[in-house]
């Protein structure tokens, strides 16, 4: 730790260093931005996690969150201010790390902070004829700035992208240019579209049947979820993380709870622990089930699909005795879980756990050794490892490249330290590797849940919680392993029982930027079969 | 004994004797046969919607439609109440003309190929000397209606999904006519009577096992990908194009290409059954031990044999489509062009050689 806080102060020698946080923290000048940066990637830290956008009222900043593919237990944050208020401008790192052009359109979108040297500066979210930037603390969130449209509006402009620049006397050059040229066939795949899997718009260029790029838009249902938690109460926030991916839902909940706890010092009791980490293990296998059945479903295998919706309604059903709900189950509270587990819980999950492994074997007759299918899947949507780390590709899409990401290998957390299993990699980085990785894992996740499962300590549910949770001054970041990836929650505390910021990185997001690497000069058929082995889930991108 | 053809001649002879004027006798059996197969074609599509909604459920460990009527089976005449009373949506910047007559023109080739089929002795529409070259040349006509929709649509989804049709059609016709043109050297005629009488005693495909089977097989696969159906179904593909060619389309013109679909499914195992299986003849064991056997085949009426074995052979592609996941373009010009096809050529070569040393 000392030698890269070392090697931060020879490379930007007026960067100070925050003490006492979770990860040592360099607040360095946006001059030396680059210059570290750039320092940082050289010393193999390759991964940007999460990049925050940040007001905080006499300024603006930006904190990365950057960590390596190598030593995988380090991270490392990065902040960077600007006091500039009408037009802040920070240098772009897009360069330096792929991903960093979503997070900082991202930033852009919130708070209107350009990034001078990203080549695209479109909003990531709003629409572009929003006015203002909702994250500043002093937007006015007034009906009669941003009127709901009466008329037609005018139909989006897709094509023009602005960009920023910084010429030779230091000041912004604000540029445009043509995303397509005229005579590019674009056929817009989504936002209404069976298999984009949400409403994602893929404005994709063909050439027959070729596909020679793809340009993602998001935002159709994004619903500032994180501007929502800022006027909430911690236990209220809770609610909302189910709905960011709806399909693993426990686990993003996890990640807040786990980060909440972590603030403010509460003990969570061993049965909850065990419980939790049963009930996650319990939502990956249903959301690899689903990630599966919906893969077949694109490649025209039906049947296929309601076998794995089938298998997959088992764990609703053990949901629902014990927690009342089906797919958003509300479970988790911050000190453990709501209420006990349902006296038949234990021999359902033991009845499950042989049913399920039979119908692996199932899937691998009907589906995995068919020749139609195999041939479809393994020539195609390769990703390399460097791609994977660059673009932040984690999860089973990231192992399936050979970048062993696993958080719950990583940061153990909850009853992970305490069970054996294996982190499953793939090298091929193919389609067929994460086909294959996703079910492999299904068997992994069942082998936590059968040593799990007998060995639930006695105890509490819950700790005692105070009524009015009020996390101490500073910030916090929690990582989860969730069924895409790596899910983090960052939050910034002033002491308030609402949080300042909240920010929580999508796995998701990555996964749709890395389809135009993946998908160029292949078959419009195969950016379906692409996405599906991605998995994505489109809520978790919008929030 | 329950044989259809006595009652064909039955109202000829009937029509003849009480009006007495040929011409007039003619056209009033031409508006009968017509009007006889309209009613056939859209009963055949009912049963044959019923028929795959309850089978690919069973497959896929439902239940399929069981509240319209008993065990569903009122679900089809609903369904086809509903697609009847839908308002047929006119789309700005299509090519008009052009996007109506398509699915009368998919409709048209489809039902003038039923037209040809020999549903039991003596029960066809028309049987003439190059039945079975009439049969492949008006079913290819389909695809010009596929190509239509595509294009008059104006939309790029329904385009892909045309081209790509238009490009199995072309493809997958070559292996399913060659696969015909092996048998038709075996039978020795192109008339479809003649095929069928040919295989009184023992079916094509056991007359000559080898070259026949082979033949069998290519034309279920060509076949198969000529109806559009998974794991063909590319050019509807509603994962990648949401509804291929047809997705402009509602109401009644979507119907046509749906009914289209589904018969050109017993076509094409129609075409089968009469090349291959023998038609309407039973089956038939030629050896002296087998006769009584013989005769209670031969009790069996004529047009349910023929039924017998479409609906088994469609059993067969259905089992095939709610299996298989889709082809890729590139896989399904593979398969025809690298496989299917230069095997079909061997086969017919070979079939040419055993027909010179055993007849």
């Amino acid at each position: 730790m000392e030698k890269i806080q070392e090697y931060i102060q020879k490379l930007a020698p007026k960067a100070q260093f925050e003490e006492g946080g979770q990860y040592p923290t360099a607040i360095v000048e946006s001059g030396d931005l680059r210059k570290v940066a750039a320092g940082l990637k050289e010393k193999g830290f390759d991964y940007l996690m999460c990049l925050t956008g940040m007001d905080y009222k006499d300024s603006f900043g930006v904190i990365y969150h950057i960590s390596s593919s190598k030593e995988k237990k380090t991270v490392i944050v990065l902040k960077v201010n600007t006091t500039e208020r009408e037009e802040p401008v920070i240098p772009t790192v897009s360069d330096i790390w792929e991903i960093a052009n979503y997070y900082e359109r991202e930033a852009y979108d919130f708070y209107g902070i350009i990034f001078a040297g990203n080549p695209d500066m479109r909003r990531l979210f709003l629409r572009e004829d929003w006015v203002g930037y909702p994250f500043r603390k002093d937007f006015v969130a007034d009906d009669s700035i941003n009127p709901i449209p009466t008329k037609v509006p005018k139909p989006d402009d897709y094509e023009s992208v602005p960009y920023y620049t910084i010429d030779k006397d230091g000041k912004l050059v604000k540029k445009v240019k043509s995303l397509f040229e005229n005579k590019d066939c674009i056929v817009n795949i989504g936002p209404q579209h069976p298999s984009t899997h949400g409403v994602l718009h893929l404005r994709t260029k063909l050439e027959g049947e070729i596909i020679k790029k793809i340009d993602p838009q998001f935002g159709y249902i994004h619903r500032g979820i994180e501007k929502m938690c800022e006027s909430m109460t911690y236990p209220q926030m809770l609610y909302l993380t189910e709905r960011l991916d709806y399909l693993c839902g426990t686990m993003n909940r996890h990640g807040l709870c786990l980060c909440i706890e972590k603030a403010a010092g509460i003990e969570v009791p061993a049965r909850a622990q065990y419980i939790r980490t049963i009930f996650d293990e319990l939502t990956r296998i249903a959301s690899h089930l689903i990630g599966w059945a919906c893969m077949c479903n694109d490649m025209g295998s039906i049947t296929a699909f309601i076998y794995g919706m089938r298998d997959r309604e088992k764990i609703m059903d053990i949901y629902e005795e014990t927690a009342g709900g089906r797919l958003m189950i509300n479970y988790y509270v911050v000190g453990g879980v709501a209420q006990d587990i349902h006296p038949n819980f234990v021999n359902r999950v033991k009845e499950f756990i042989p049913y399920m492994r039979k119908m692996i074997e199932e899937y691998h007759t009907l589906f995995t050794h068919n020749p139609i299918a195999k041939g479809r899947m393994t020539d195609s949507g390769f990703l390399t490892k460097e791609q994977a780390v660059a673009l932040g590709v984690t999860g089973p899409s990231g192992r399936a490249s050979g970048w062993s990401c696993d958080v719950r290998k990583i940061e153990p957390y909850a009853a992970y330290d305490k069970v054996k299993f294996d982190e499953v990699l793939h090298q091929g980085g193919g389609t067929f590797d994460r086909y294959m990785l996703r079910l492999e894992e299904i068997e992994q996740s069942l082998r936590i849940i059968e040593q799990l499962i007998d060995n639930i300590p006695e105890g509490d549910f819950r700790a005692k919680v105070p009524a009015i949770i009020k996390l101490p001054a500073g910030e916090y970041y929690q990582r989860v392993e969730n069924a895409r990836g790596d899910f983090s929650v960052f939050i910034k505390s002033t002491g308030d029982k609402n949080p300042y910021r909240v920010k929580f990185r999508s796995p998701c997001l990555s996964l749709v930027t890395a389809l135009d690497p993946m998908c160029r000069d292949q078959k419009i058929a195969d950016l379906i079969m692409i996405s599906g082995s991605l998995d994505y889930v489109i809520p978790c991108i919008d929030r | 004994m329950l044989e259809l053809d006595k009652l064909v001649e039955l109202i000829q002879t009937f029509l003849s004797d009480s009006i007495g004027i040929d011409w007039l006798v003619k056209l009033i059996e031409y508006v009968l046969i017509g009007v006889g197969f309209l009613a056939l074609y859209a009963v055949l599509a009912l049963i044959l919607i019923l028929l795959e909604r309850k089978i690919c459920a069973y497959f896929q460990c439902r239940l399929g439609p069981t509240r319209v009527g008993p065990w569903g089976l009122l679900q089809p005449i609903a369904d086809m109440v509903k697609i009847l009373l839908k308002e047929i949506i006119h789309i700005d910047k299509t090519d008009k003309i052009l996007f109506k007559v398509a699915p009368f023109i998919v409709i048209m080739g489809s039902f003038c190929t039923f037209g040809a089929l020999q549903f039991g002795k003596g029960i066809c529409g028309i049987d003439f000397n190059v039945g079975l070259f009439y049969m492949i040349a008006i079913s290819s006509l389909g695809v010009v209606g596929i190509l239509l929709a595509g294009w008059a649509s104006n939309n790029k989804y329904t385009l892909i999904g045309a081209m790509r049709s238009g490009a199995q059609l072309v493809s997958y016709e070559l292996s399913a006519g060659i696969a015909l043109l092996t048998m038709v050297v075996l039978s020795g005629s192109l008339q479809l009577s003649d095929i069928i009488e040919g295989q009184a005693k023992a079916w094509y495909i056991f007359q000559a096992p080898i070259p026949a089977l082979i033949a069998f097989v290519i034309y279920l696969i060509a076949g198969h990908a000529e109806t559009n159906r998974g794991p063909f179904d590319l050019p509807e593909a509603e994962s990648e194009l949401t509804a291929g060619y047809h997705t402009e389309y509602s109401g009644i013109q979507f119907g046509f290409f749906y009914l289209a679909e589904y018969l050109n499914m017993f076509i094409i195992a129609g075409i089968a059954t009469m090349v291959f299986l023998g038609g309407y003849q039973p089956f038939q064991i030629n050896a002296e031990w087998a006769e009584g056997f013989n005769e209670v085949m031969a009790y069996i009426p004529t047009w349910a044999w023929f039924f017998g074995k479409v609906f088994g052979l469609i059993l067969l592609s259905l089992w095939v489509r709610w299996t298989f996941p889709r082809l890729r373009i590139d896989q399904l010009l593979k398969l025809e062009w690298k496989i299917l096809m230069p095997i079909s050529l061997l086969n017919l070569l070979l079939m040419t050689v055993w027909v010179l040393i055993f007849e």
